[in-house]
């Protein structure tokens, strides 16, 4: 038992111990927050402040500061509001897909991971509530009886879909997520020395003891929640795109659109992950944790399912061409050469060459270069929601309602304030959380460290009795 | 022994797959053991230690059946019976339609069940701090394993004895 093969690499390297691995990420959360942080956090304070300014200015006045007097004026939001679903749907996949194909690699960054969705699923519920003009009748989407002075929601339509979708999974992650924190929130509350973090850290920790019967309940309901989660992150993005697919408008009414909107989701989700660990892991000097072989496994992610949504672009073009709908083949011509050519053109540079480059192992294992097509990846999946929801809306059947989309200053404003609320909520997570989870790191530890140290591994007692293979020996190589 | 209740003998070993393998040694010699203490689960600690299988699995099945039949009498009430409407031309009860929010309320119904019934099942809960510490470091880098000496019939050395040759590095005497 313990073996590792010897063709793989080792996941957490530097020859850790698990008294190391408590040391390394429990050091953030306990000491005082450092100057990189704290302007890290006043900045995204400012951001917030200022896209909060802009917000309530979208409330107070209406949505007539949209320009919402022609067919295209609602794109920015939605666009934003599809984007922030779909990266919001990577961490749940790391934490529930991967564990369900029993991927180790994945402990190291789970954690950060769901809470980057969990995050991201914030900001694209603020959007929900921005396009609702009056948000404090948000409520009105719940199915709620008739003496609220309104019918029941109508359950055929993939907007109340939408509601029950999204609700569920944000819920479902949270808890999910939470149940991961406890064992790590539990370590913490053991070695805290204040009453303070103590006392804050005891009351969520709730009491956990790391019992066996505990630890077998605990893995059960992971798996339980795993099997529960993956269709539940299938479903979201599915639901999602059948707000655009149950309509009449040419190029939304596709069949292709839920695998499609899911494989794009999975891609744009990968890239804010790397993104946000490639800061994380220089910040916290967690390289032996988040290390090249993991960044390089997420890059193999990003390949496939940017090849799956370069395939769905061709598909639908194809059928577009092929299927002889006139509206639809205008629509897709028109993406391509229409006014809206460079944004059609910036989404297929950037979403279907750029993750092709991976192939090269050179690039996939750089940092720089993986950090550079993060970025690019996530700039061009906002360009595909951009394409989709203007390009399909700004020729509509009428010439006469025919227009073109600029966004406005409380667009603009209004984007603004969900990347404020994200880096606040993920600068306020990672100082105060273990960015990684400490539990599950230390039960692939042994399994995984480059340098098994005598004392603590058995693989090691093994060797010396000459009766296994020894597990991947760094020096050898 | 009255003088012994409440009193705990507690070996505190270094590494996993020893205490995995010292508990049906320890059993086998006599000593009832009340609990293994880990900072992460052991695979096979809980057949070791024979504990019964956890049953939260039922439990989230039942959750679930009664989140779907929730959703199904939800919308099929509201949609066909309280106000039915004629919706594209389609049946005012139409199932094909229902069928993402049904999923939807059956997965929150047993993701949510489930959880409350493992805080309850385990005792947890925010402001909870009555398990007793056998070893502060249980939840670092130590695996603890409790041994209640009122429930034993052994002698504290011969218990100490086999945690010591069982490849425990400390024993410890806690009462609470």
């Amino acid at each position: 038992m313990h073996v590792t093969s010897p063709v793989r690499e080792p996941l957490i390297q530097g020859g850790k111990t698990y008294a190391d691995v408590t040391e390394d990420i429990c050091r953030h959360v306990e000491g005082a927050p450092t100057k990189e942080w704290k302007i890290a956090f006043g900045i995204s304070l400012l951001v917030l402040a200022y896209g909060t300014v802009c917000l309530a200015w979208t409330w107070w006045e209406g949505l007539g500061v949209w320009g919402l007097n022609k067919t295209v004026g609602w794109a920015w939001d939605i666009t934003n509001f599809v984007w922030w679903v779909g990266i919001g749907h990577a961490g749940t996949l790391i934490s529930a897909i991967l564990l369900l194909f029993r991927q180790k690699w994945r402990t190291s960054i789970n954690r950060a991971a769901e809470a980057m969705t969990i995050f991201a699923v914030i900001c694209a519920a603020s959007f929900i509530l921005m396009h609702m003009g009056r948000p404090w009748m948000a409520y009105w989407a719940l199915p709620l009886p008739n003496a609220f002075g309104s019918l029941w929601v109508n359950f055929n339509s993939p907007l109340v879909w939408d509601v029950f979708a999204i609700s569920t999974y944000f819920s479902v992650s949270l808890v999910f997520w939470y149940i991961g924190l406890i064992p790590d929130l539990a370590t913490i509350r053991d070695r805290a020395t204040s009453k303070v973090s103590r006392f804050m850290y005891g009351t969520f920790a709730m009491g956990w003891d790391g019992s066996a019967k505990t630890w077998a309940r605990y893995e059960y309901i992971s798996l339980i929640l795993a099997g529960l989660s993956t269709p539940l992150v299938l479903s979201v993005h599915t639901i999602v795109s059948m707000d655009f697919a149950t309509s009449v408008i040419p190029g939304w009414h596709t069949t292709i659109f839920p695998p499609y909107f899911v494989a794009g989701a999975i891609f744009s989700g990968f890239a804010m992950v790397q993104n946000l660990m490639l800061i994380t892991r220089v910040v916290y000097k967690l390289e032996d944790y988040i290390t090249l072989e993991h960044i390089e496994t997420m890059n193999k992610v990003i390949t496939l399912t940017g090849s799956v949504v370069g395939v769905a672009y061709i598909t639908e073009f194809f059928i577009a061409w092929y299927g002889g709908v006139e509206y639809e083949y205008y629509a897709f011509f028109n993406r391509m050469t229409g006014p809206y050519w460079w944004a059609y053109w910036a989404m297929m540079t950037c979403n279907v060459i750029s993750p092709q480059l991976f192939w090269s192992r050179k690039l996939r294992r750089s940092i720089t270069f993986t950090f550079f097509i993060s970025i690019v990846v996530n700039i061009g999946m906002w360009f595909e929601r951009f394409v989709i929801i203007v390009t399909s809306l700004h020729r509509d059947y009428i010439p006469s309602s025919w227009a073109m989309f600029s966004p406005t200053r409380y667009d603009i404003g209004d984007y603004i304030f969900s990347f404020g609320l994200f880096f606040t909520l993920f600068l306020l997570f990672s100082k105060y959380l273990p960015v990684v989870n400490m539990a599950e790191v230390k039960a692939v530890l042994r399994s995984t460290s480059a340098q098994l140290p005598a004392k603590i591994a058995g693989v090691a007692k093994v060797r010396q009795r000459g009766t296994a293979e020894p597990a991947f020996d760094k020096d050898k190589e | 022994m009255a003088e012994l209740s409440g009193k705990y003998l507690v070996g505190v070993y270094d590494d996993d797959d020893t205490v995995l393998h010292a508990v049906p040694r320890l059993r086998k010699a006599g000593v009832k053991i009340k609990e293994v203490y880990s900072p992460f689960p052991i695979h096979g600690m809980d057949e070791a230690l024979g504990h019964p299988r956890t049953r939260i699995g039922i439990a989230a099945f039942m959750f679930g059946v009664t989140g779907c039949c929730v959703a199904l009498t939800l919308m099929i009430w509201t949609m066909g019976i309280d106000w039915p409407m004629i919706i594209g031309g389609k049946d005012p009860i139409s199932i094909p339609a229902y069928i993402p929010i049904t999923f939807e309320l059956t997965v929150l119904f047993t993701a949510f069940g489930m959880v409350i019934t493992f805080f309850i099942s385990n005792g947890l809960g925010p402001g909870t701090h009555a398990h007793p510490r056998f070893d502060v470091r249980s939840t670092d880098n130590k695996f603890v394993m409790a041994i209640d000496l009122g429930r034993n019939s052994m002698t504290v050395e011969d218990i100490s004895r086999a945690l010591k040759d069982s490849g425990a590095e400390e024993v410890n005497i806690k009462q609470f």
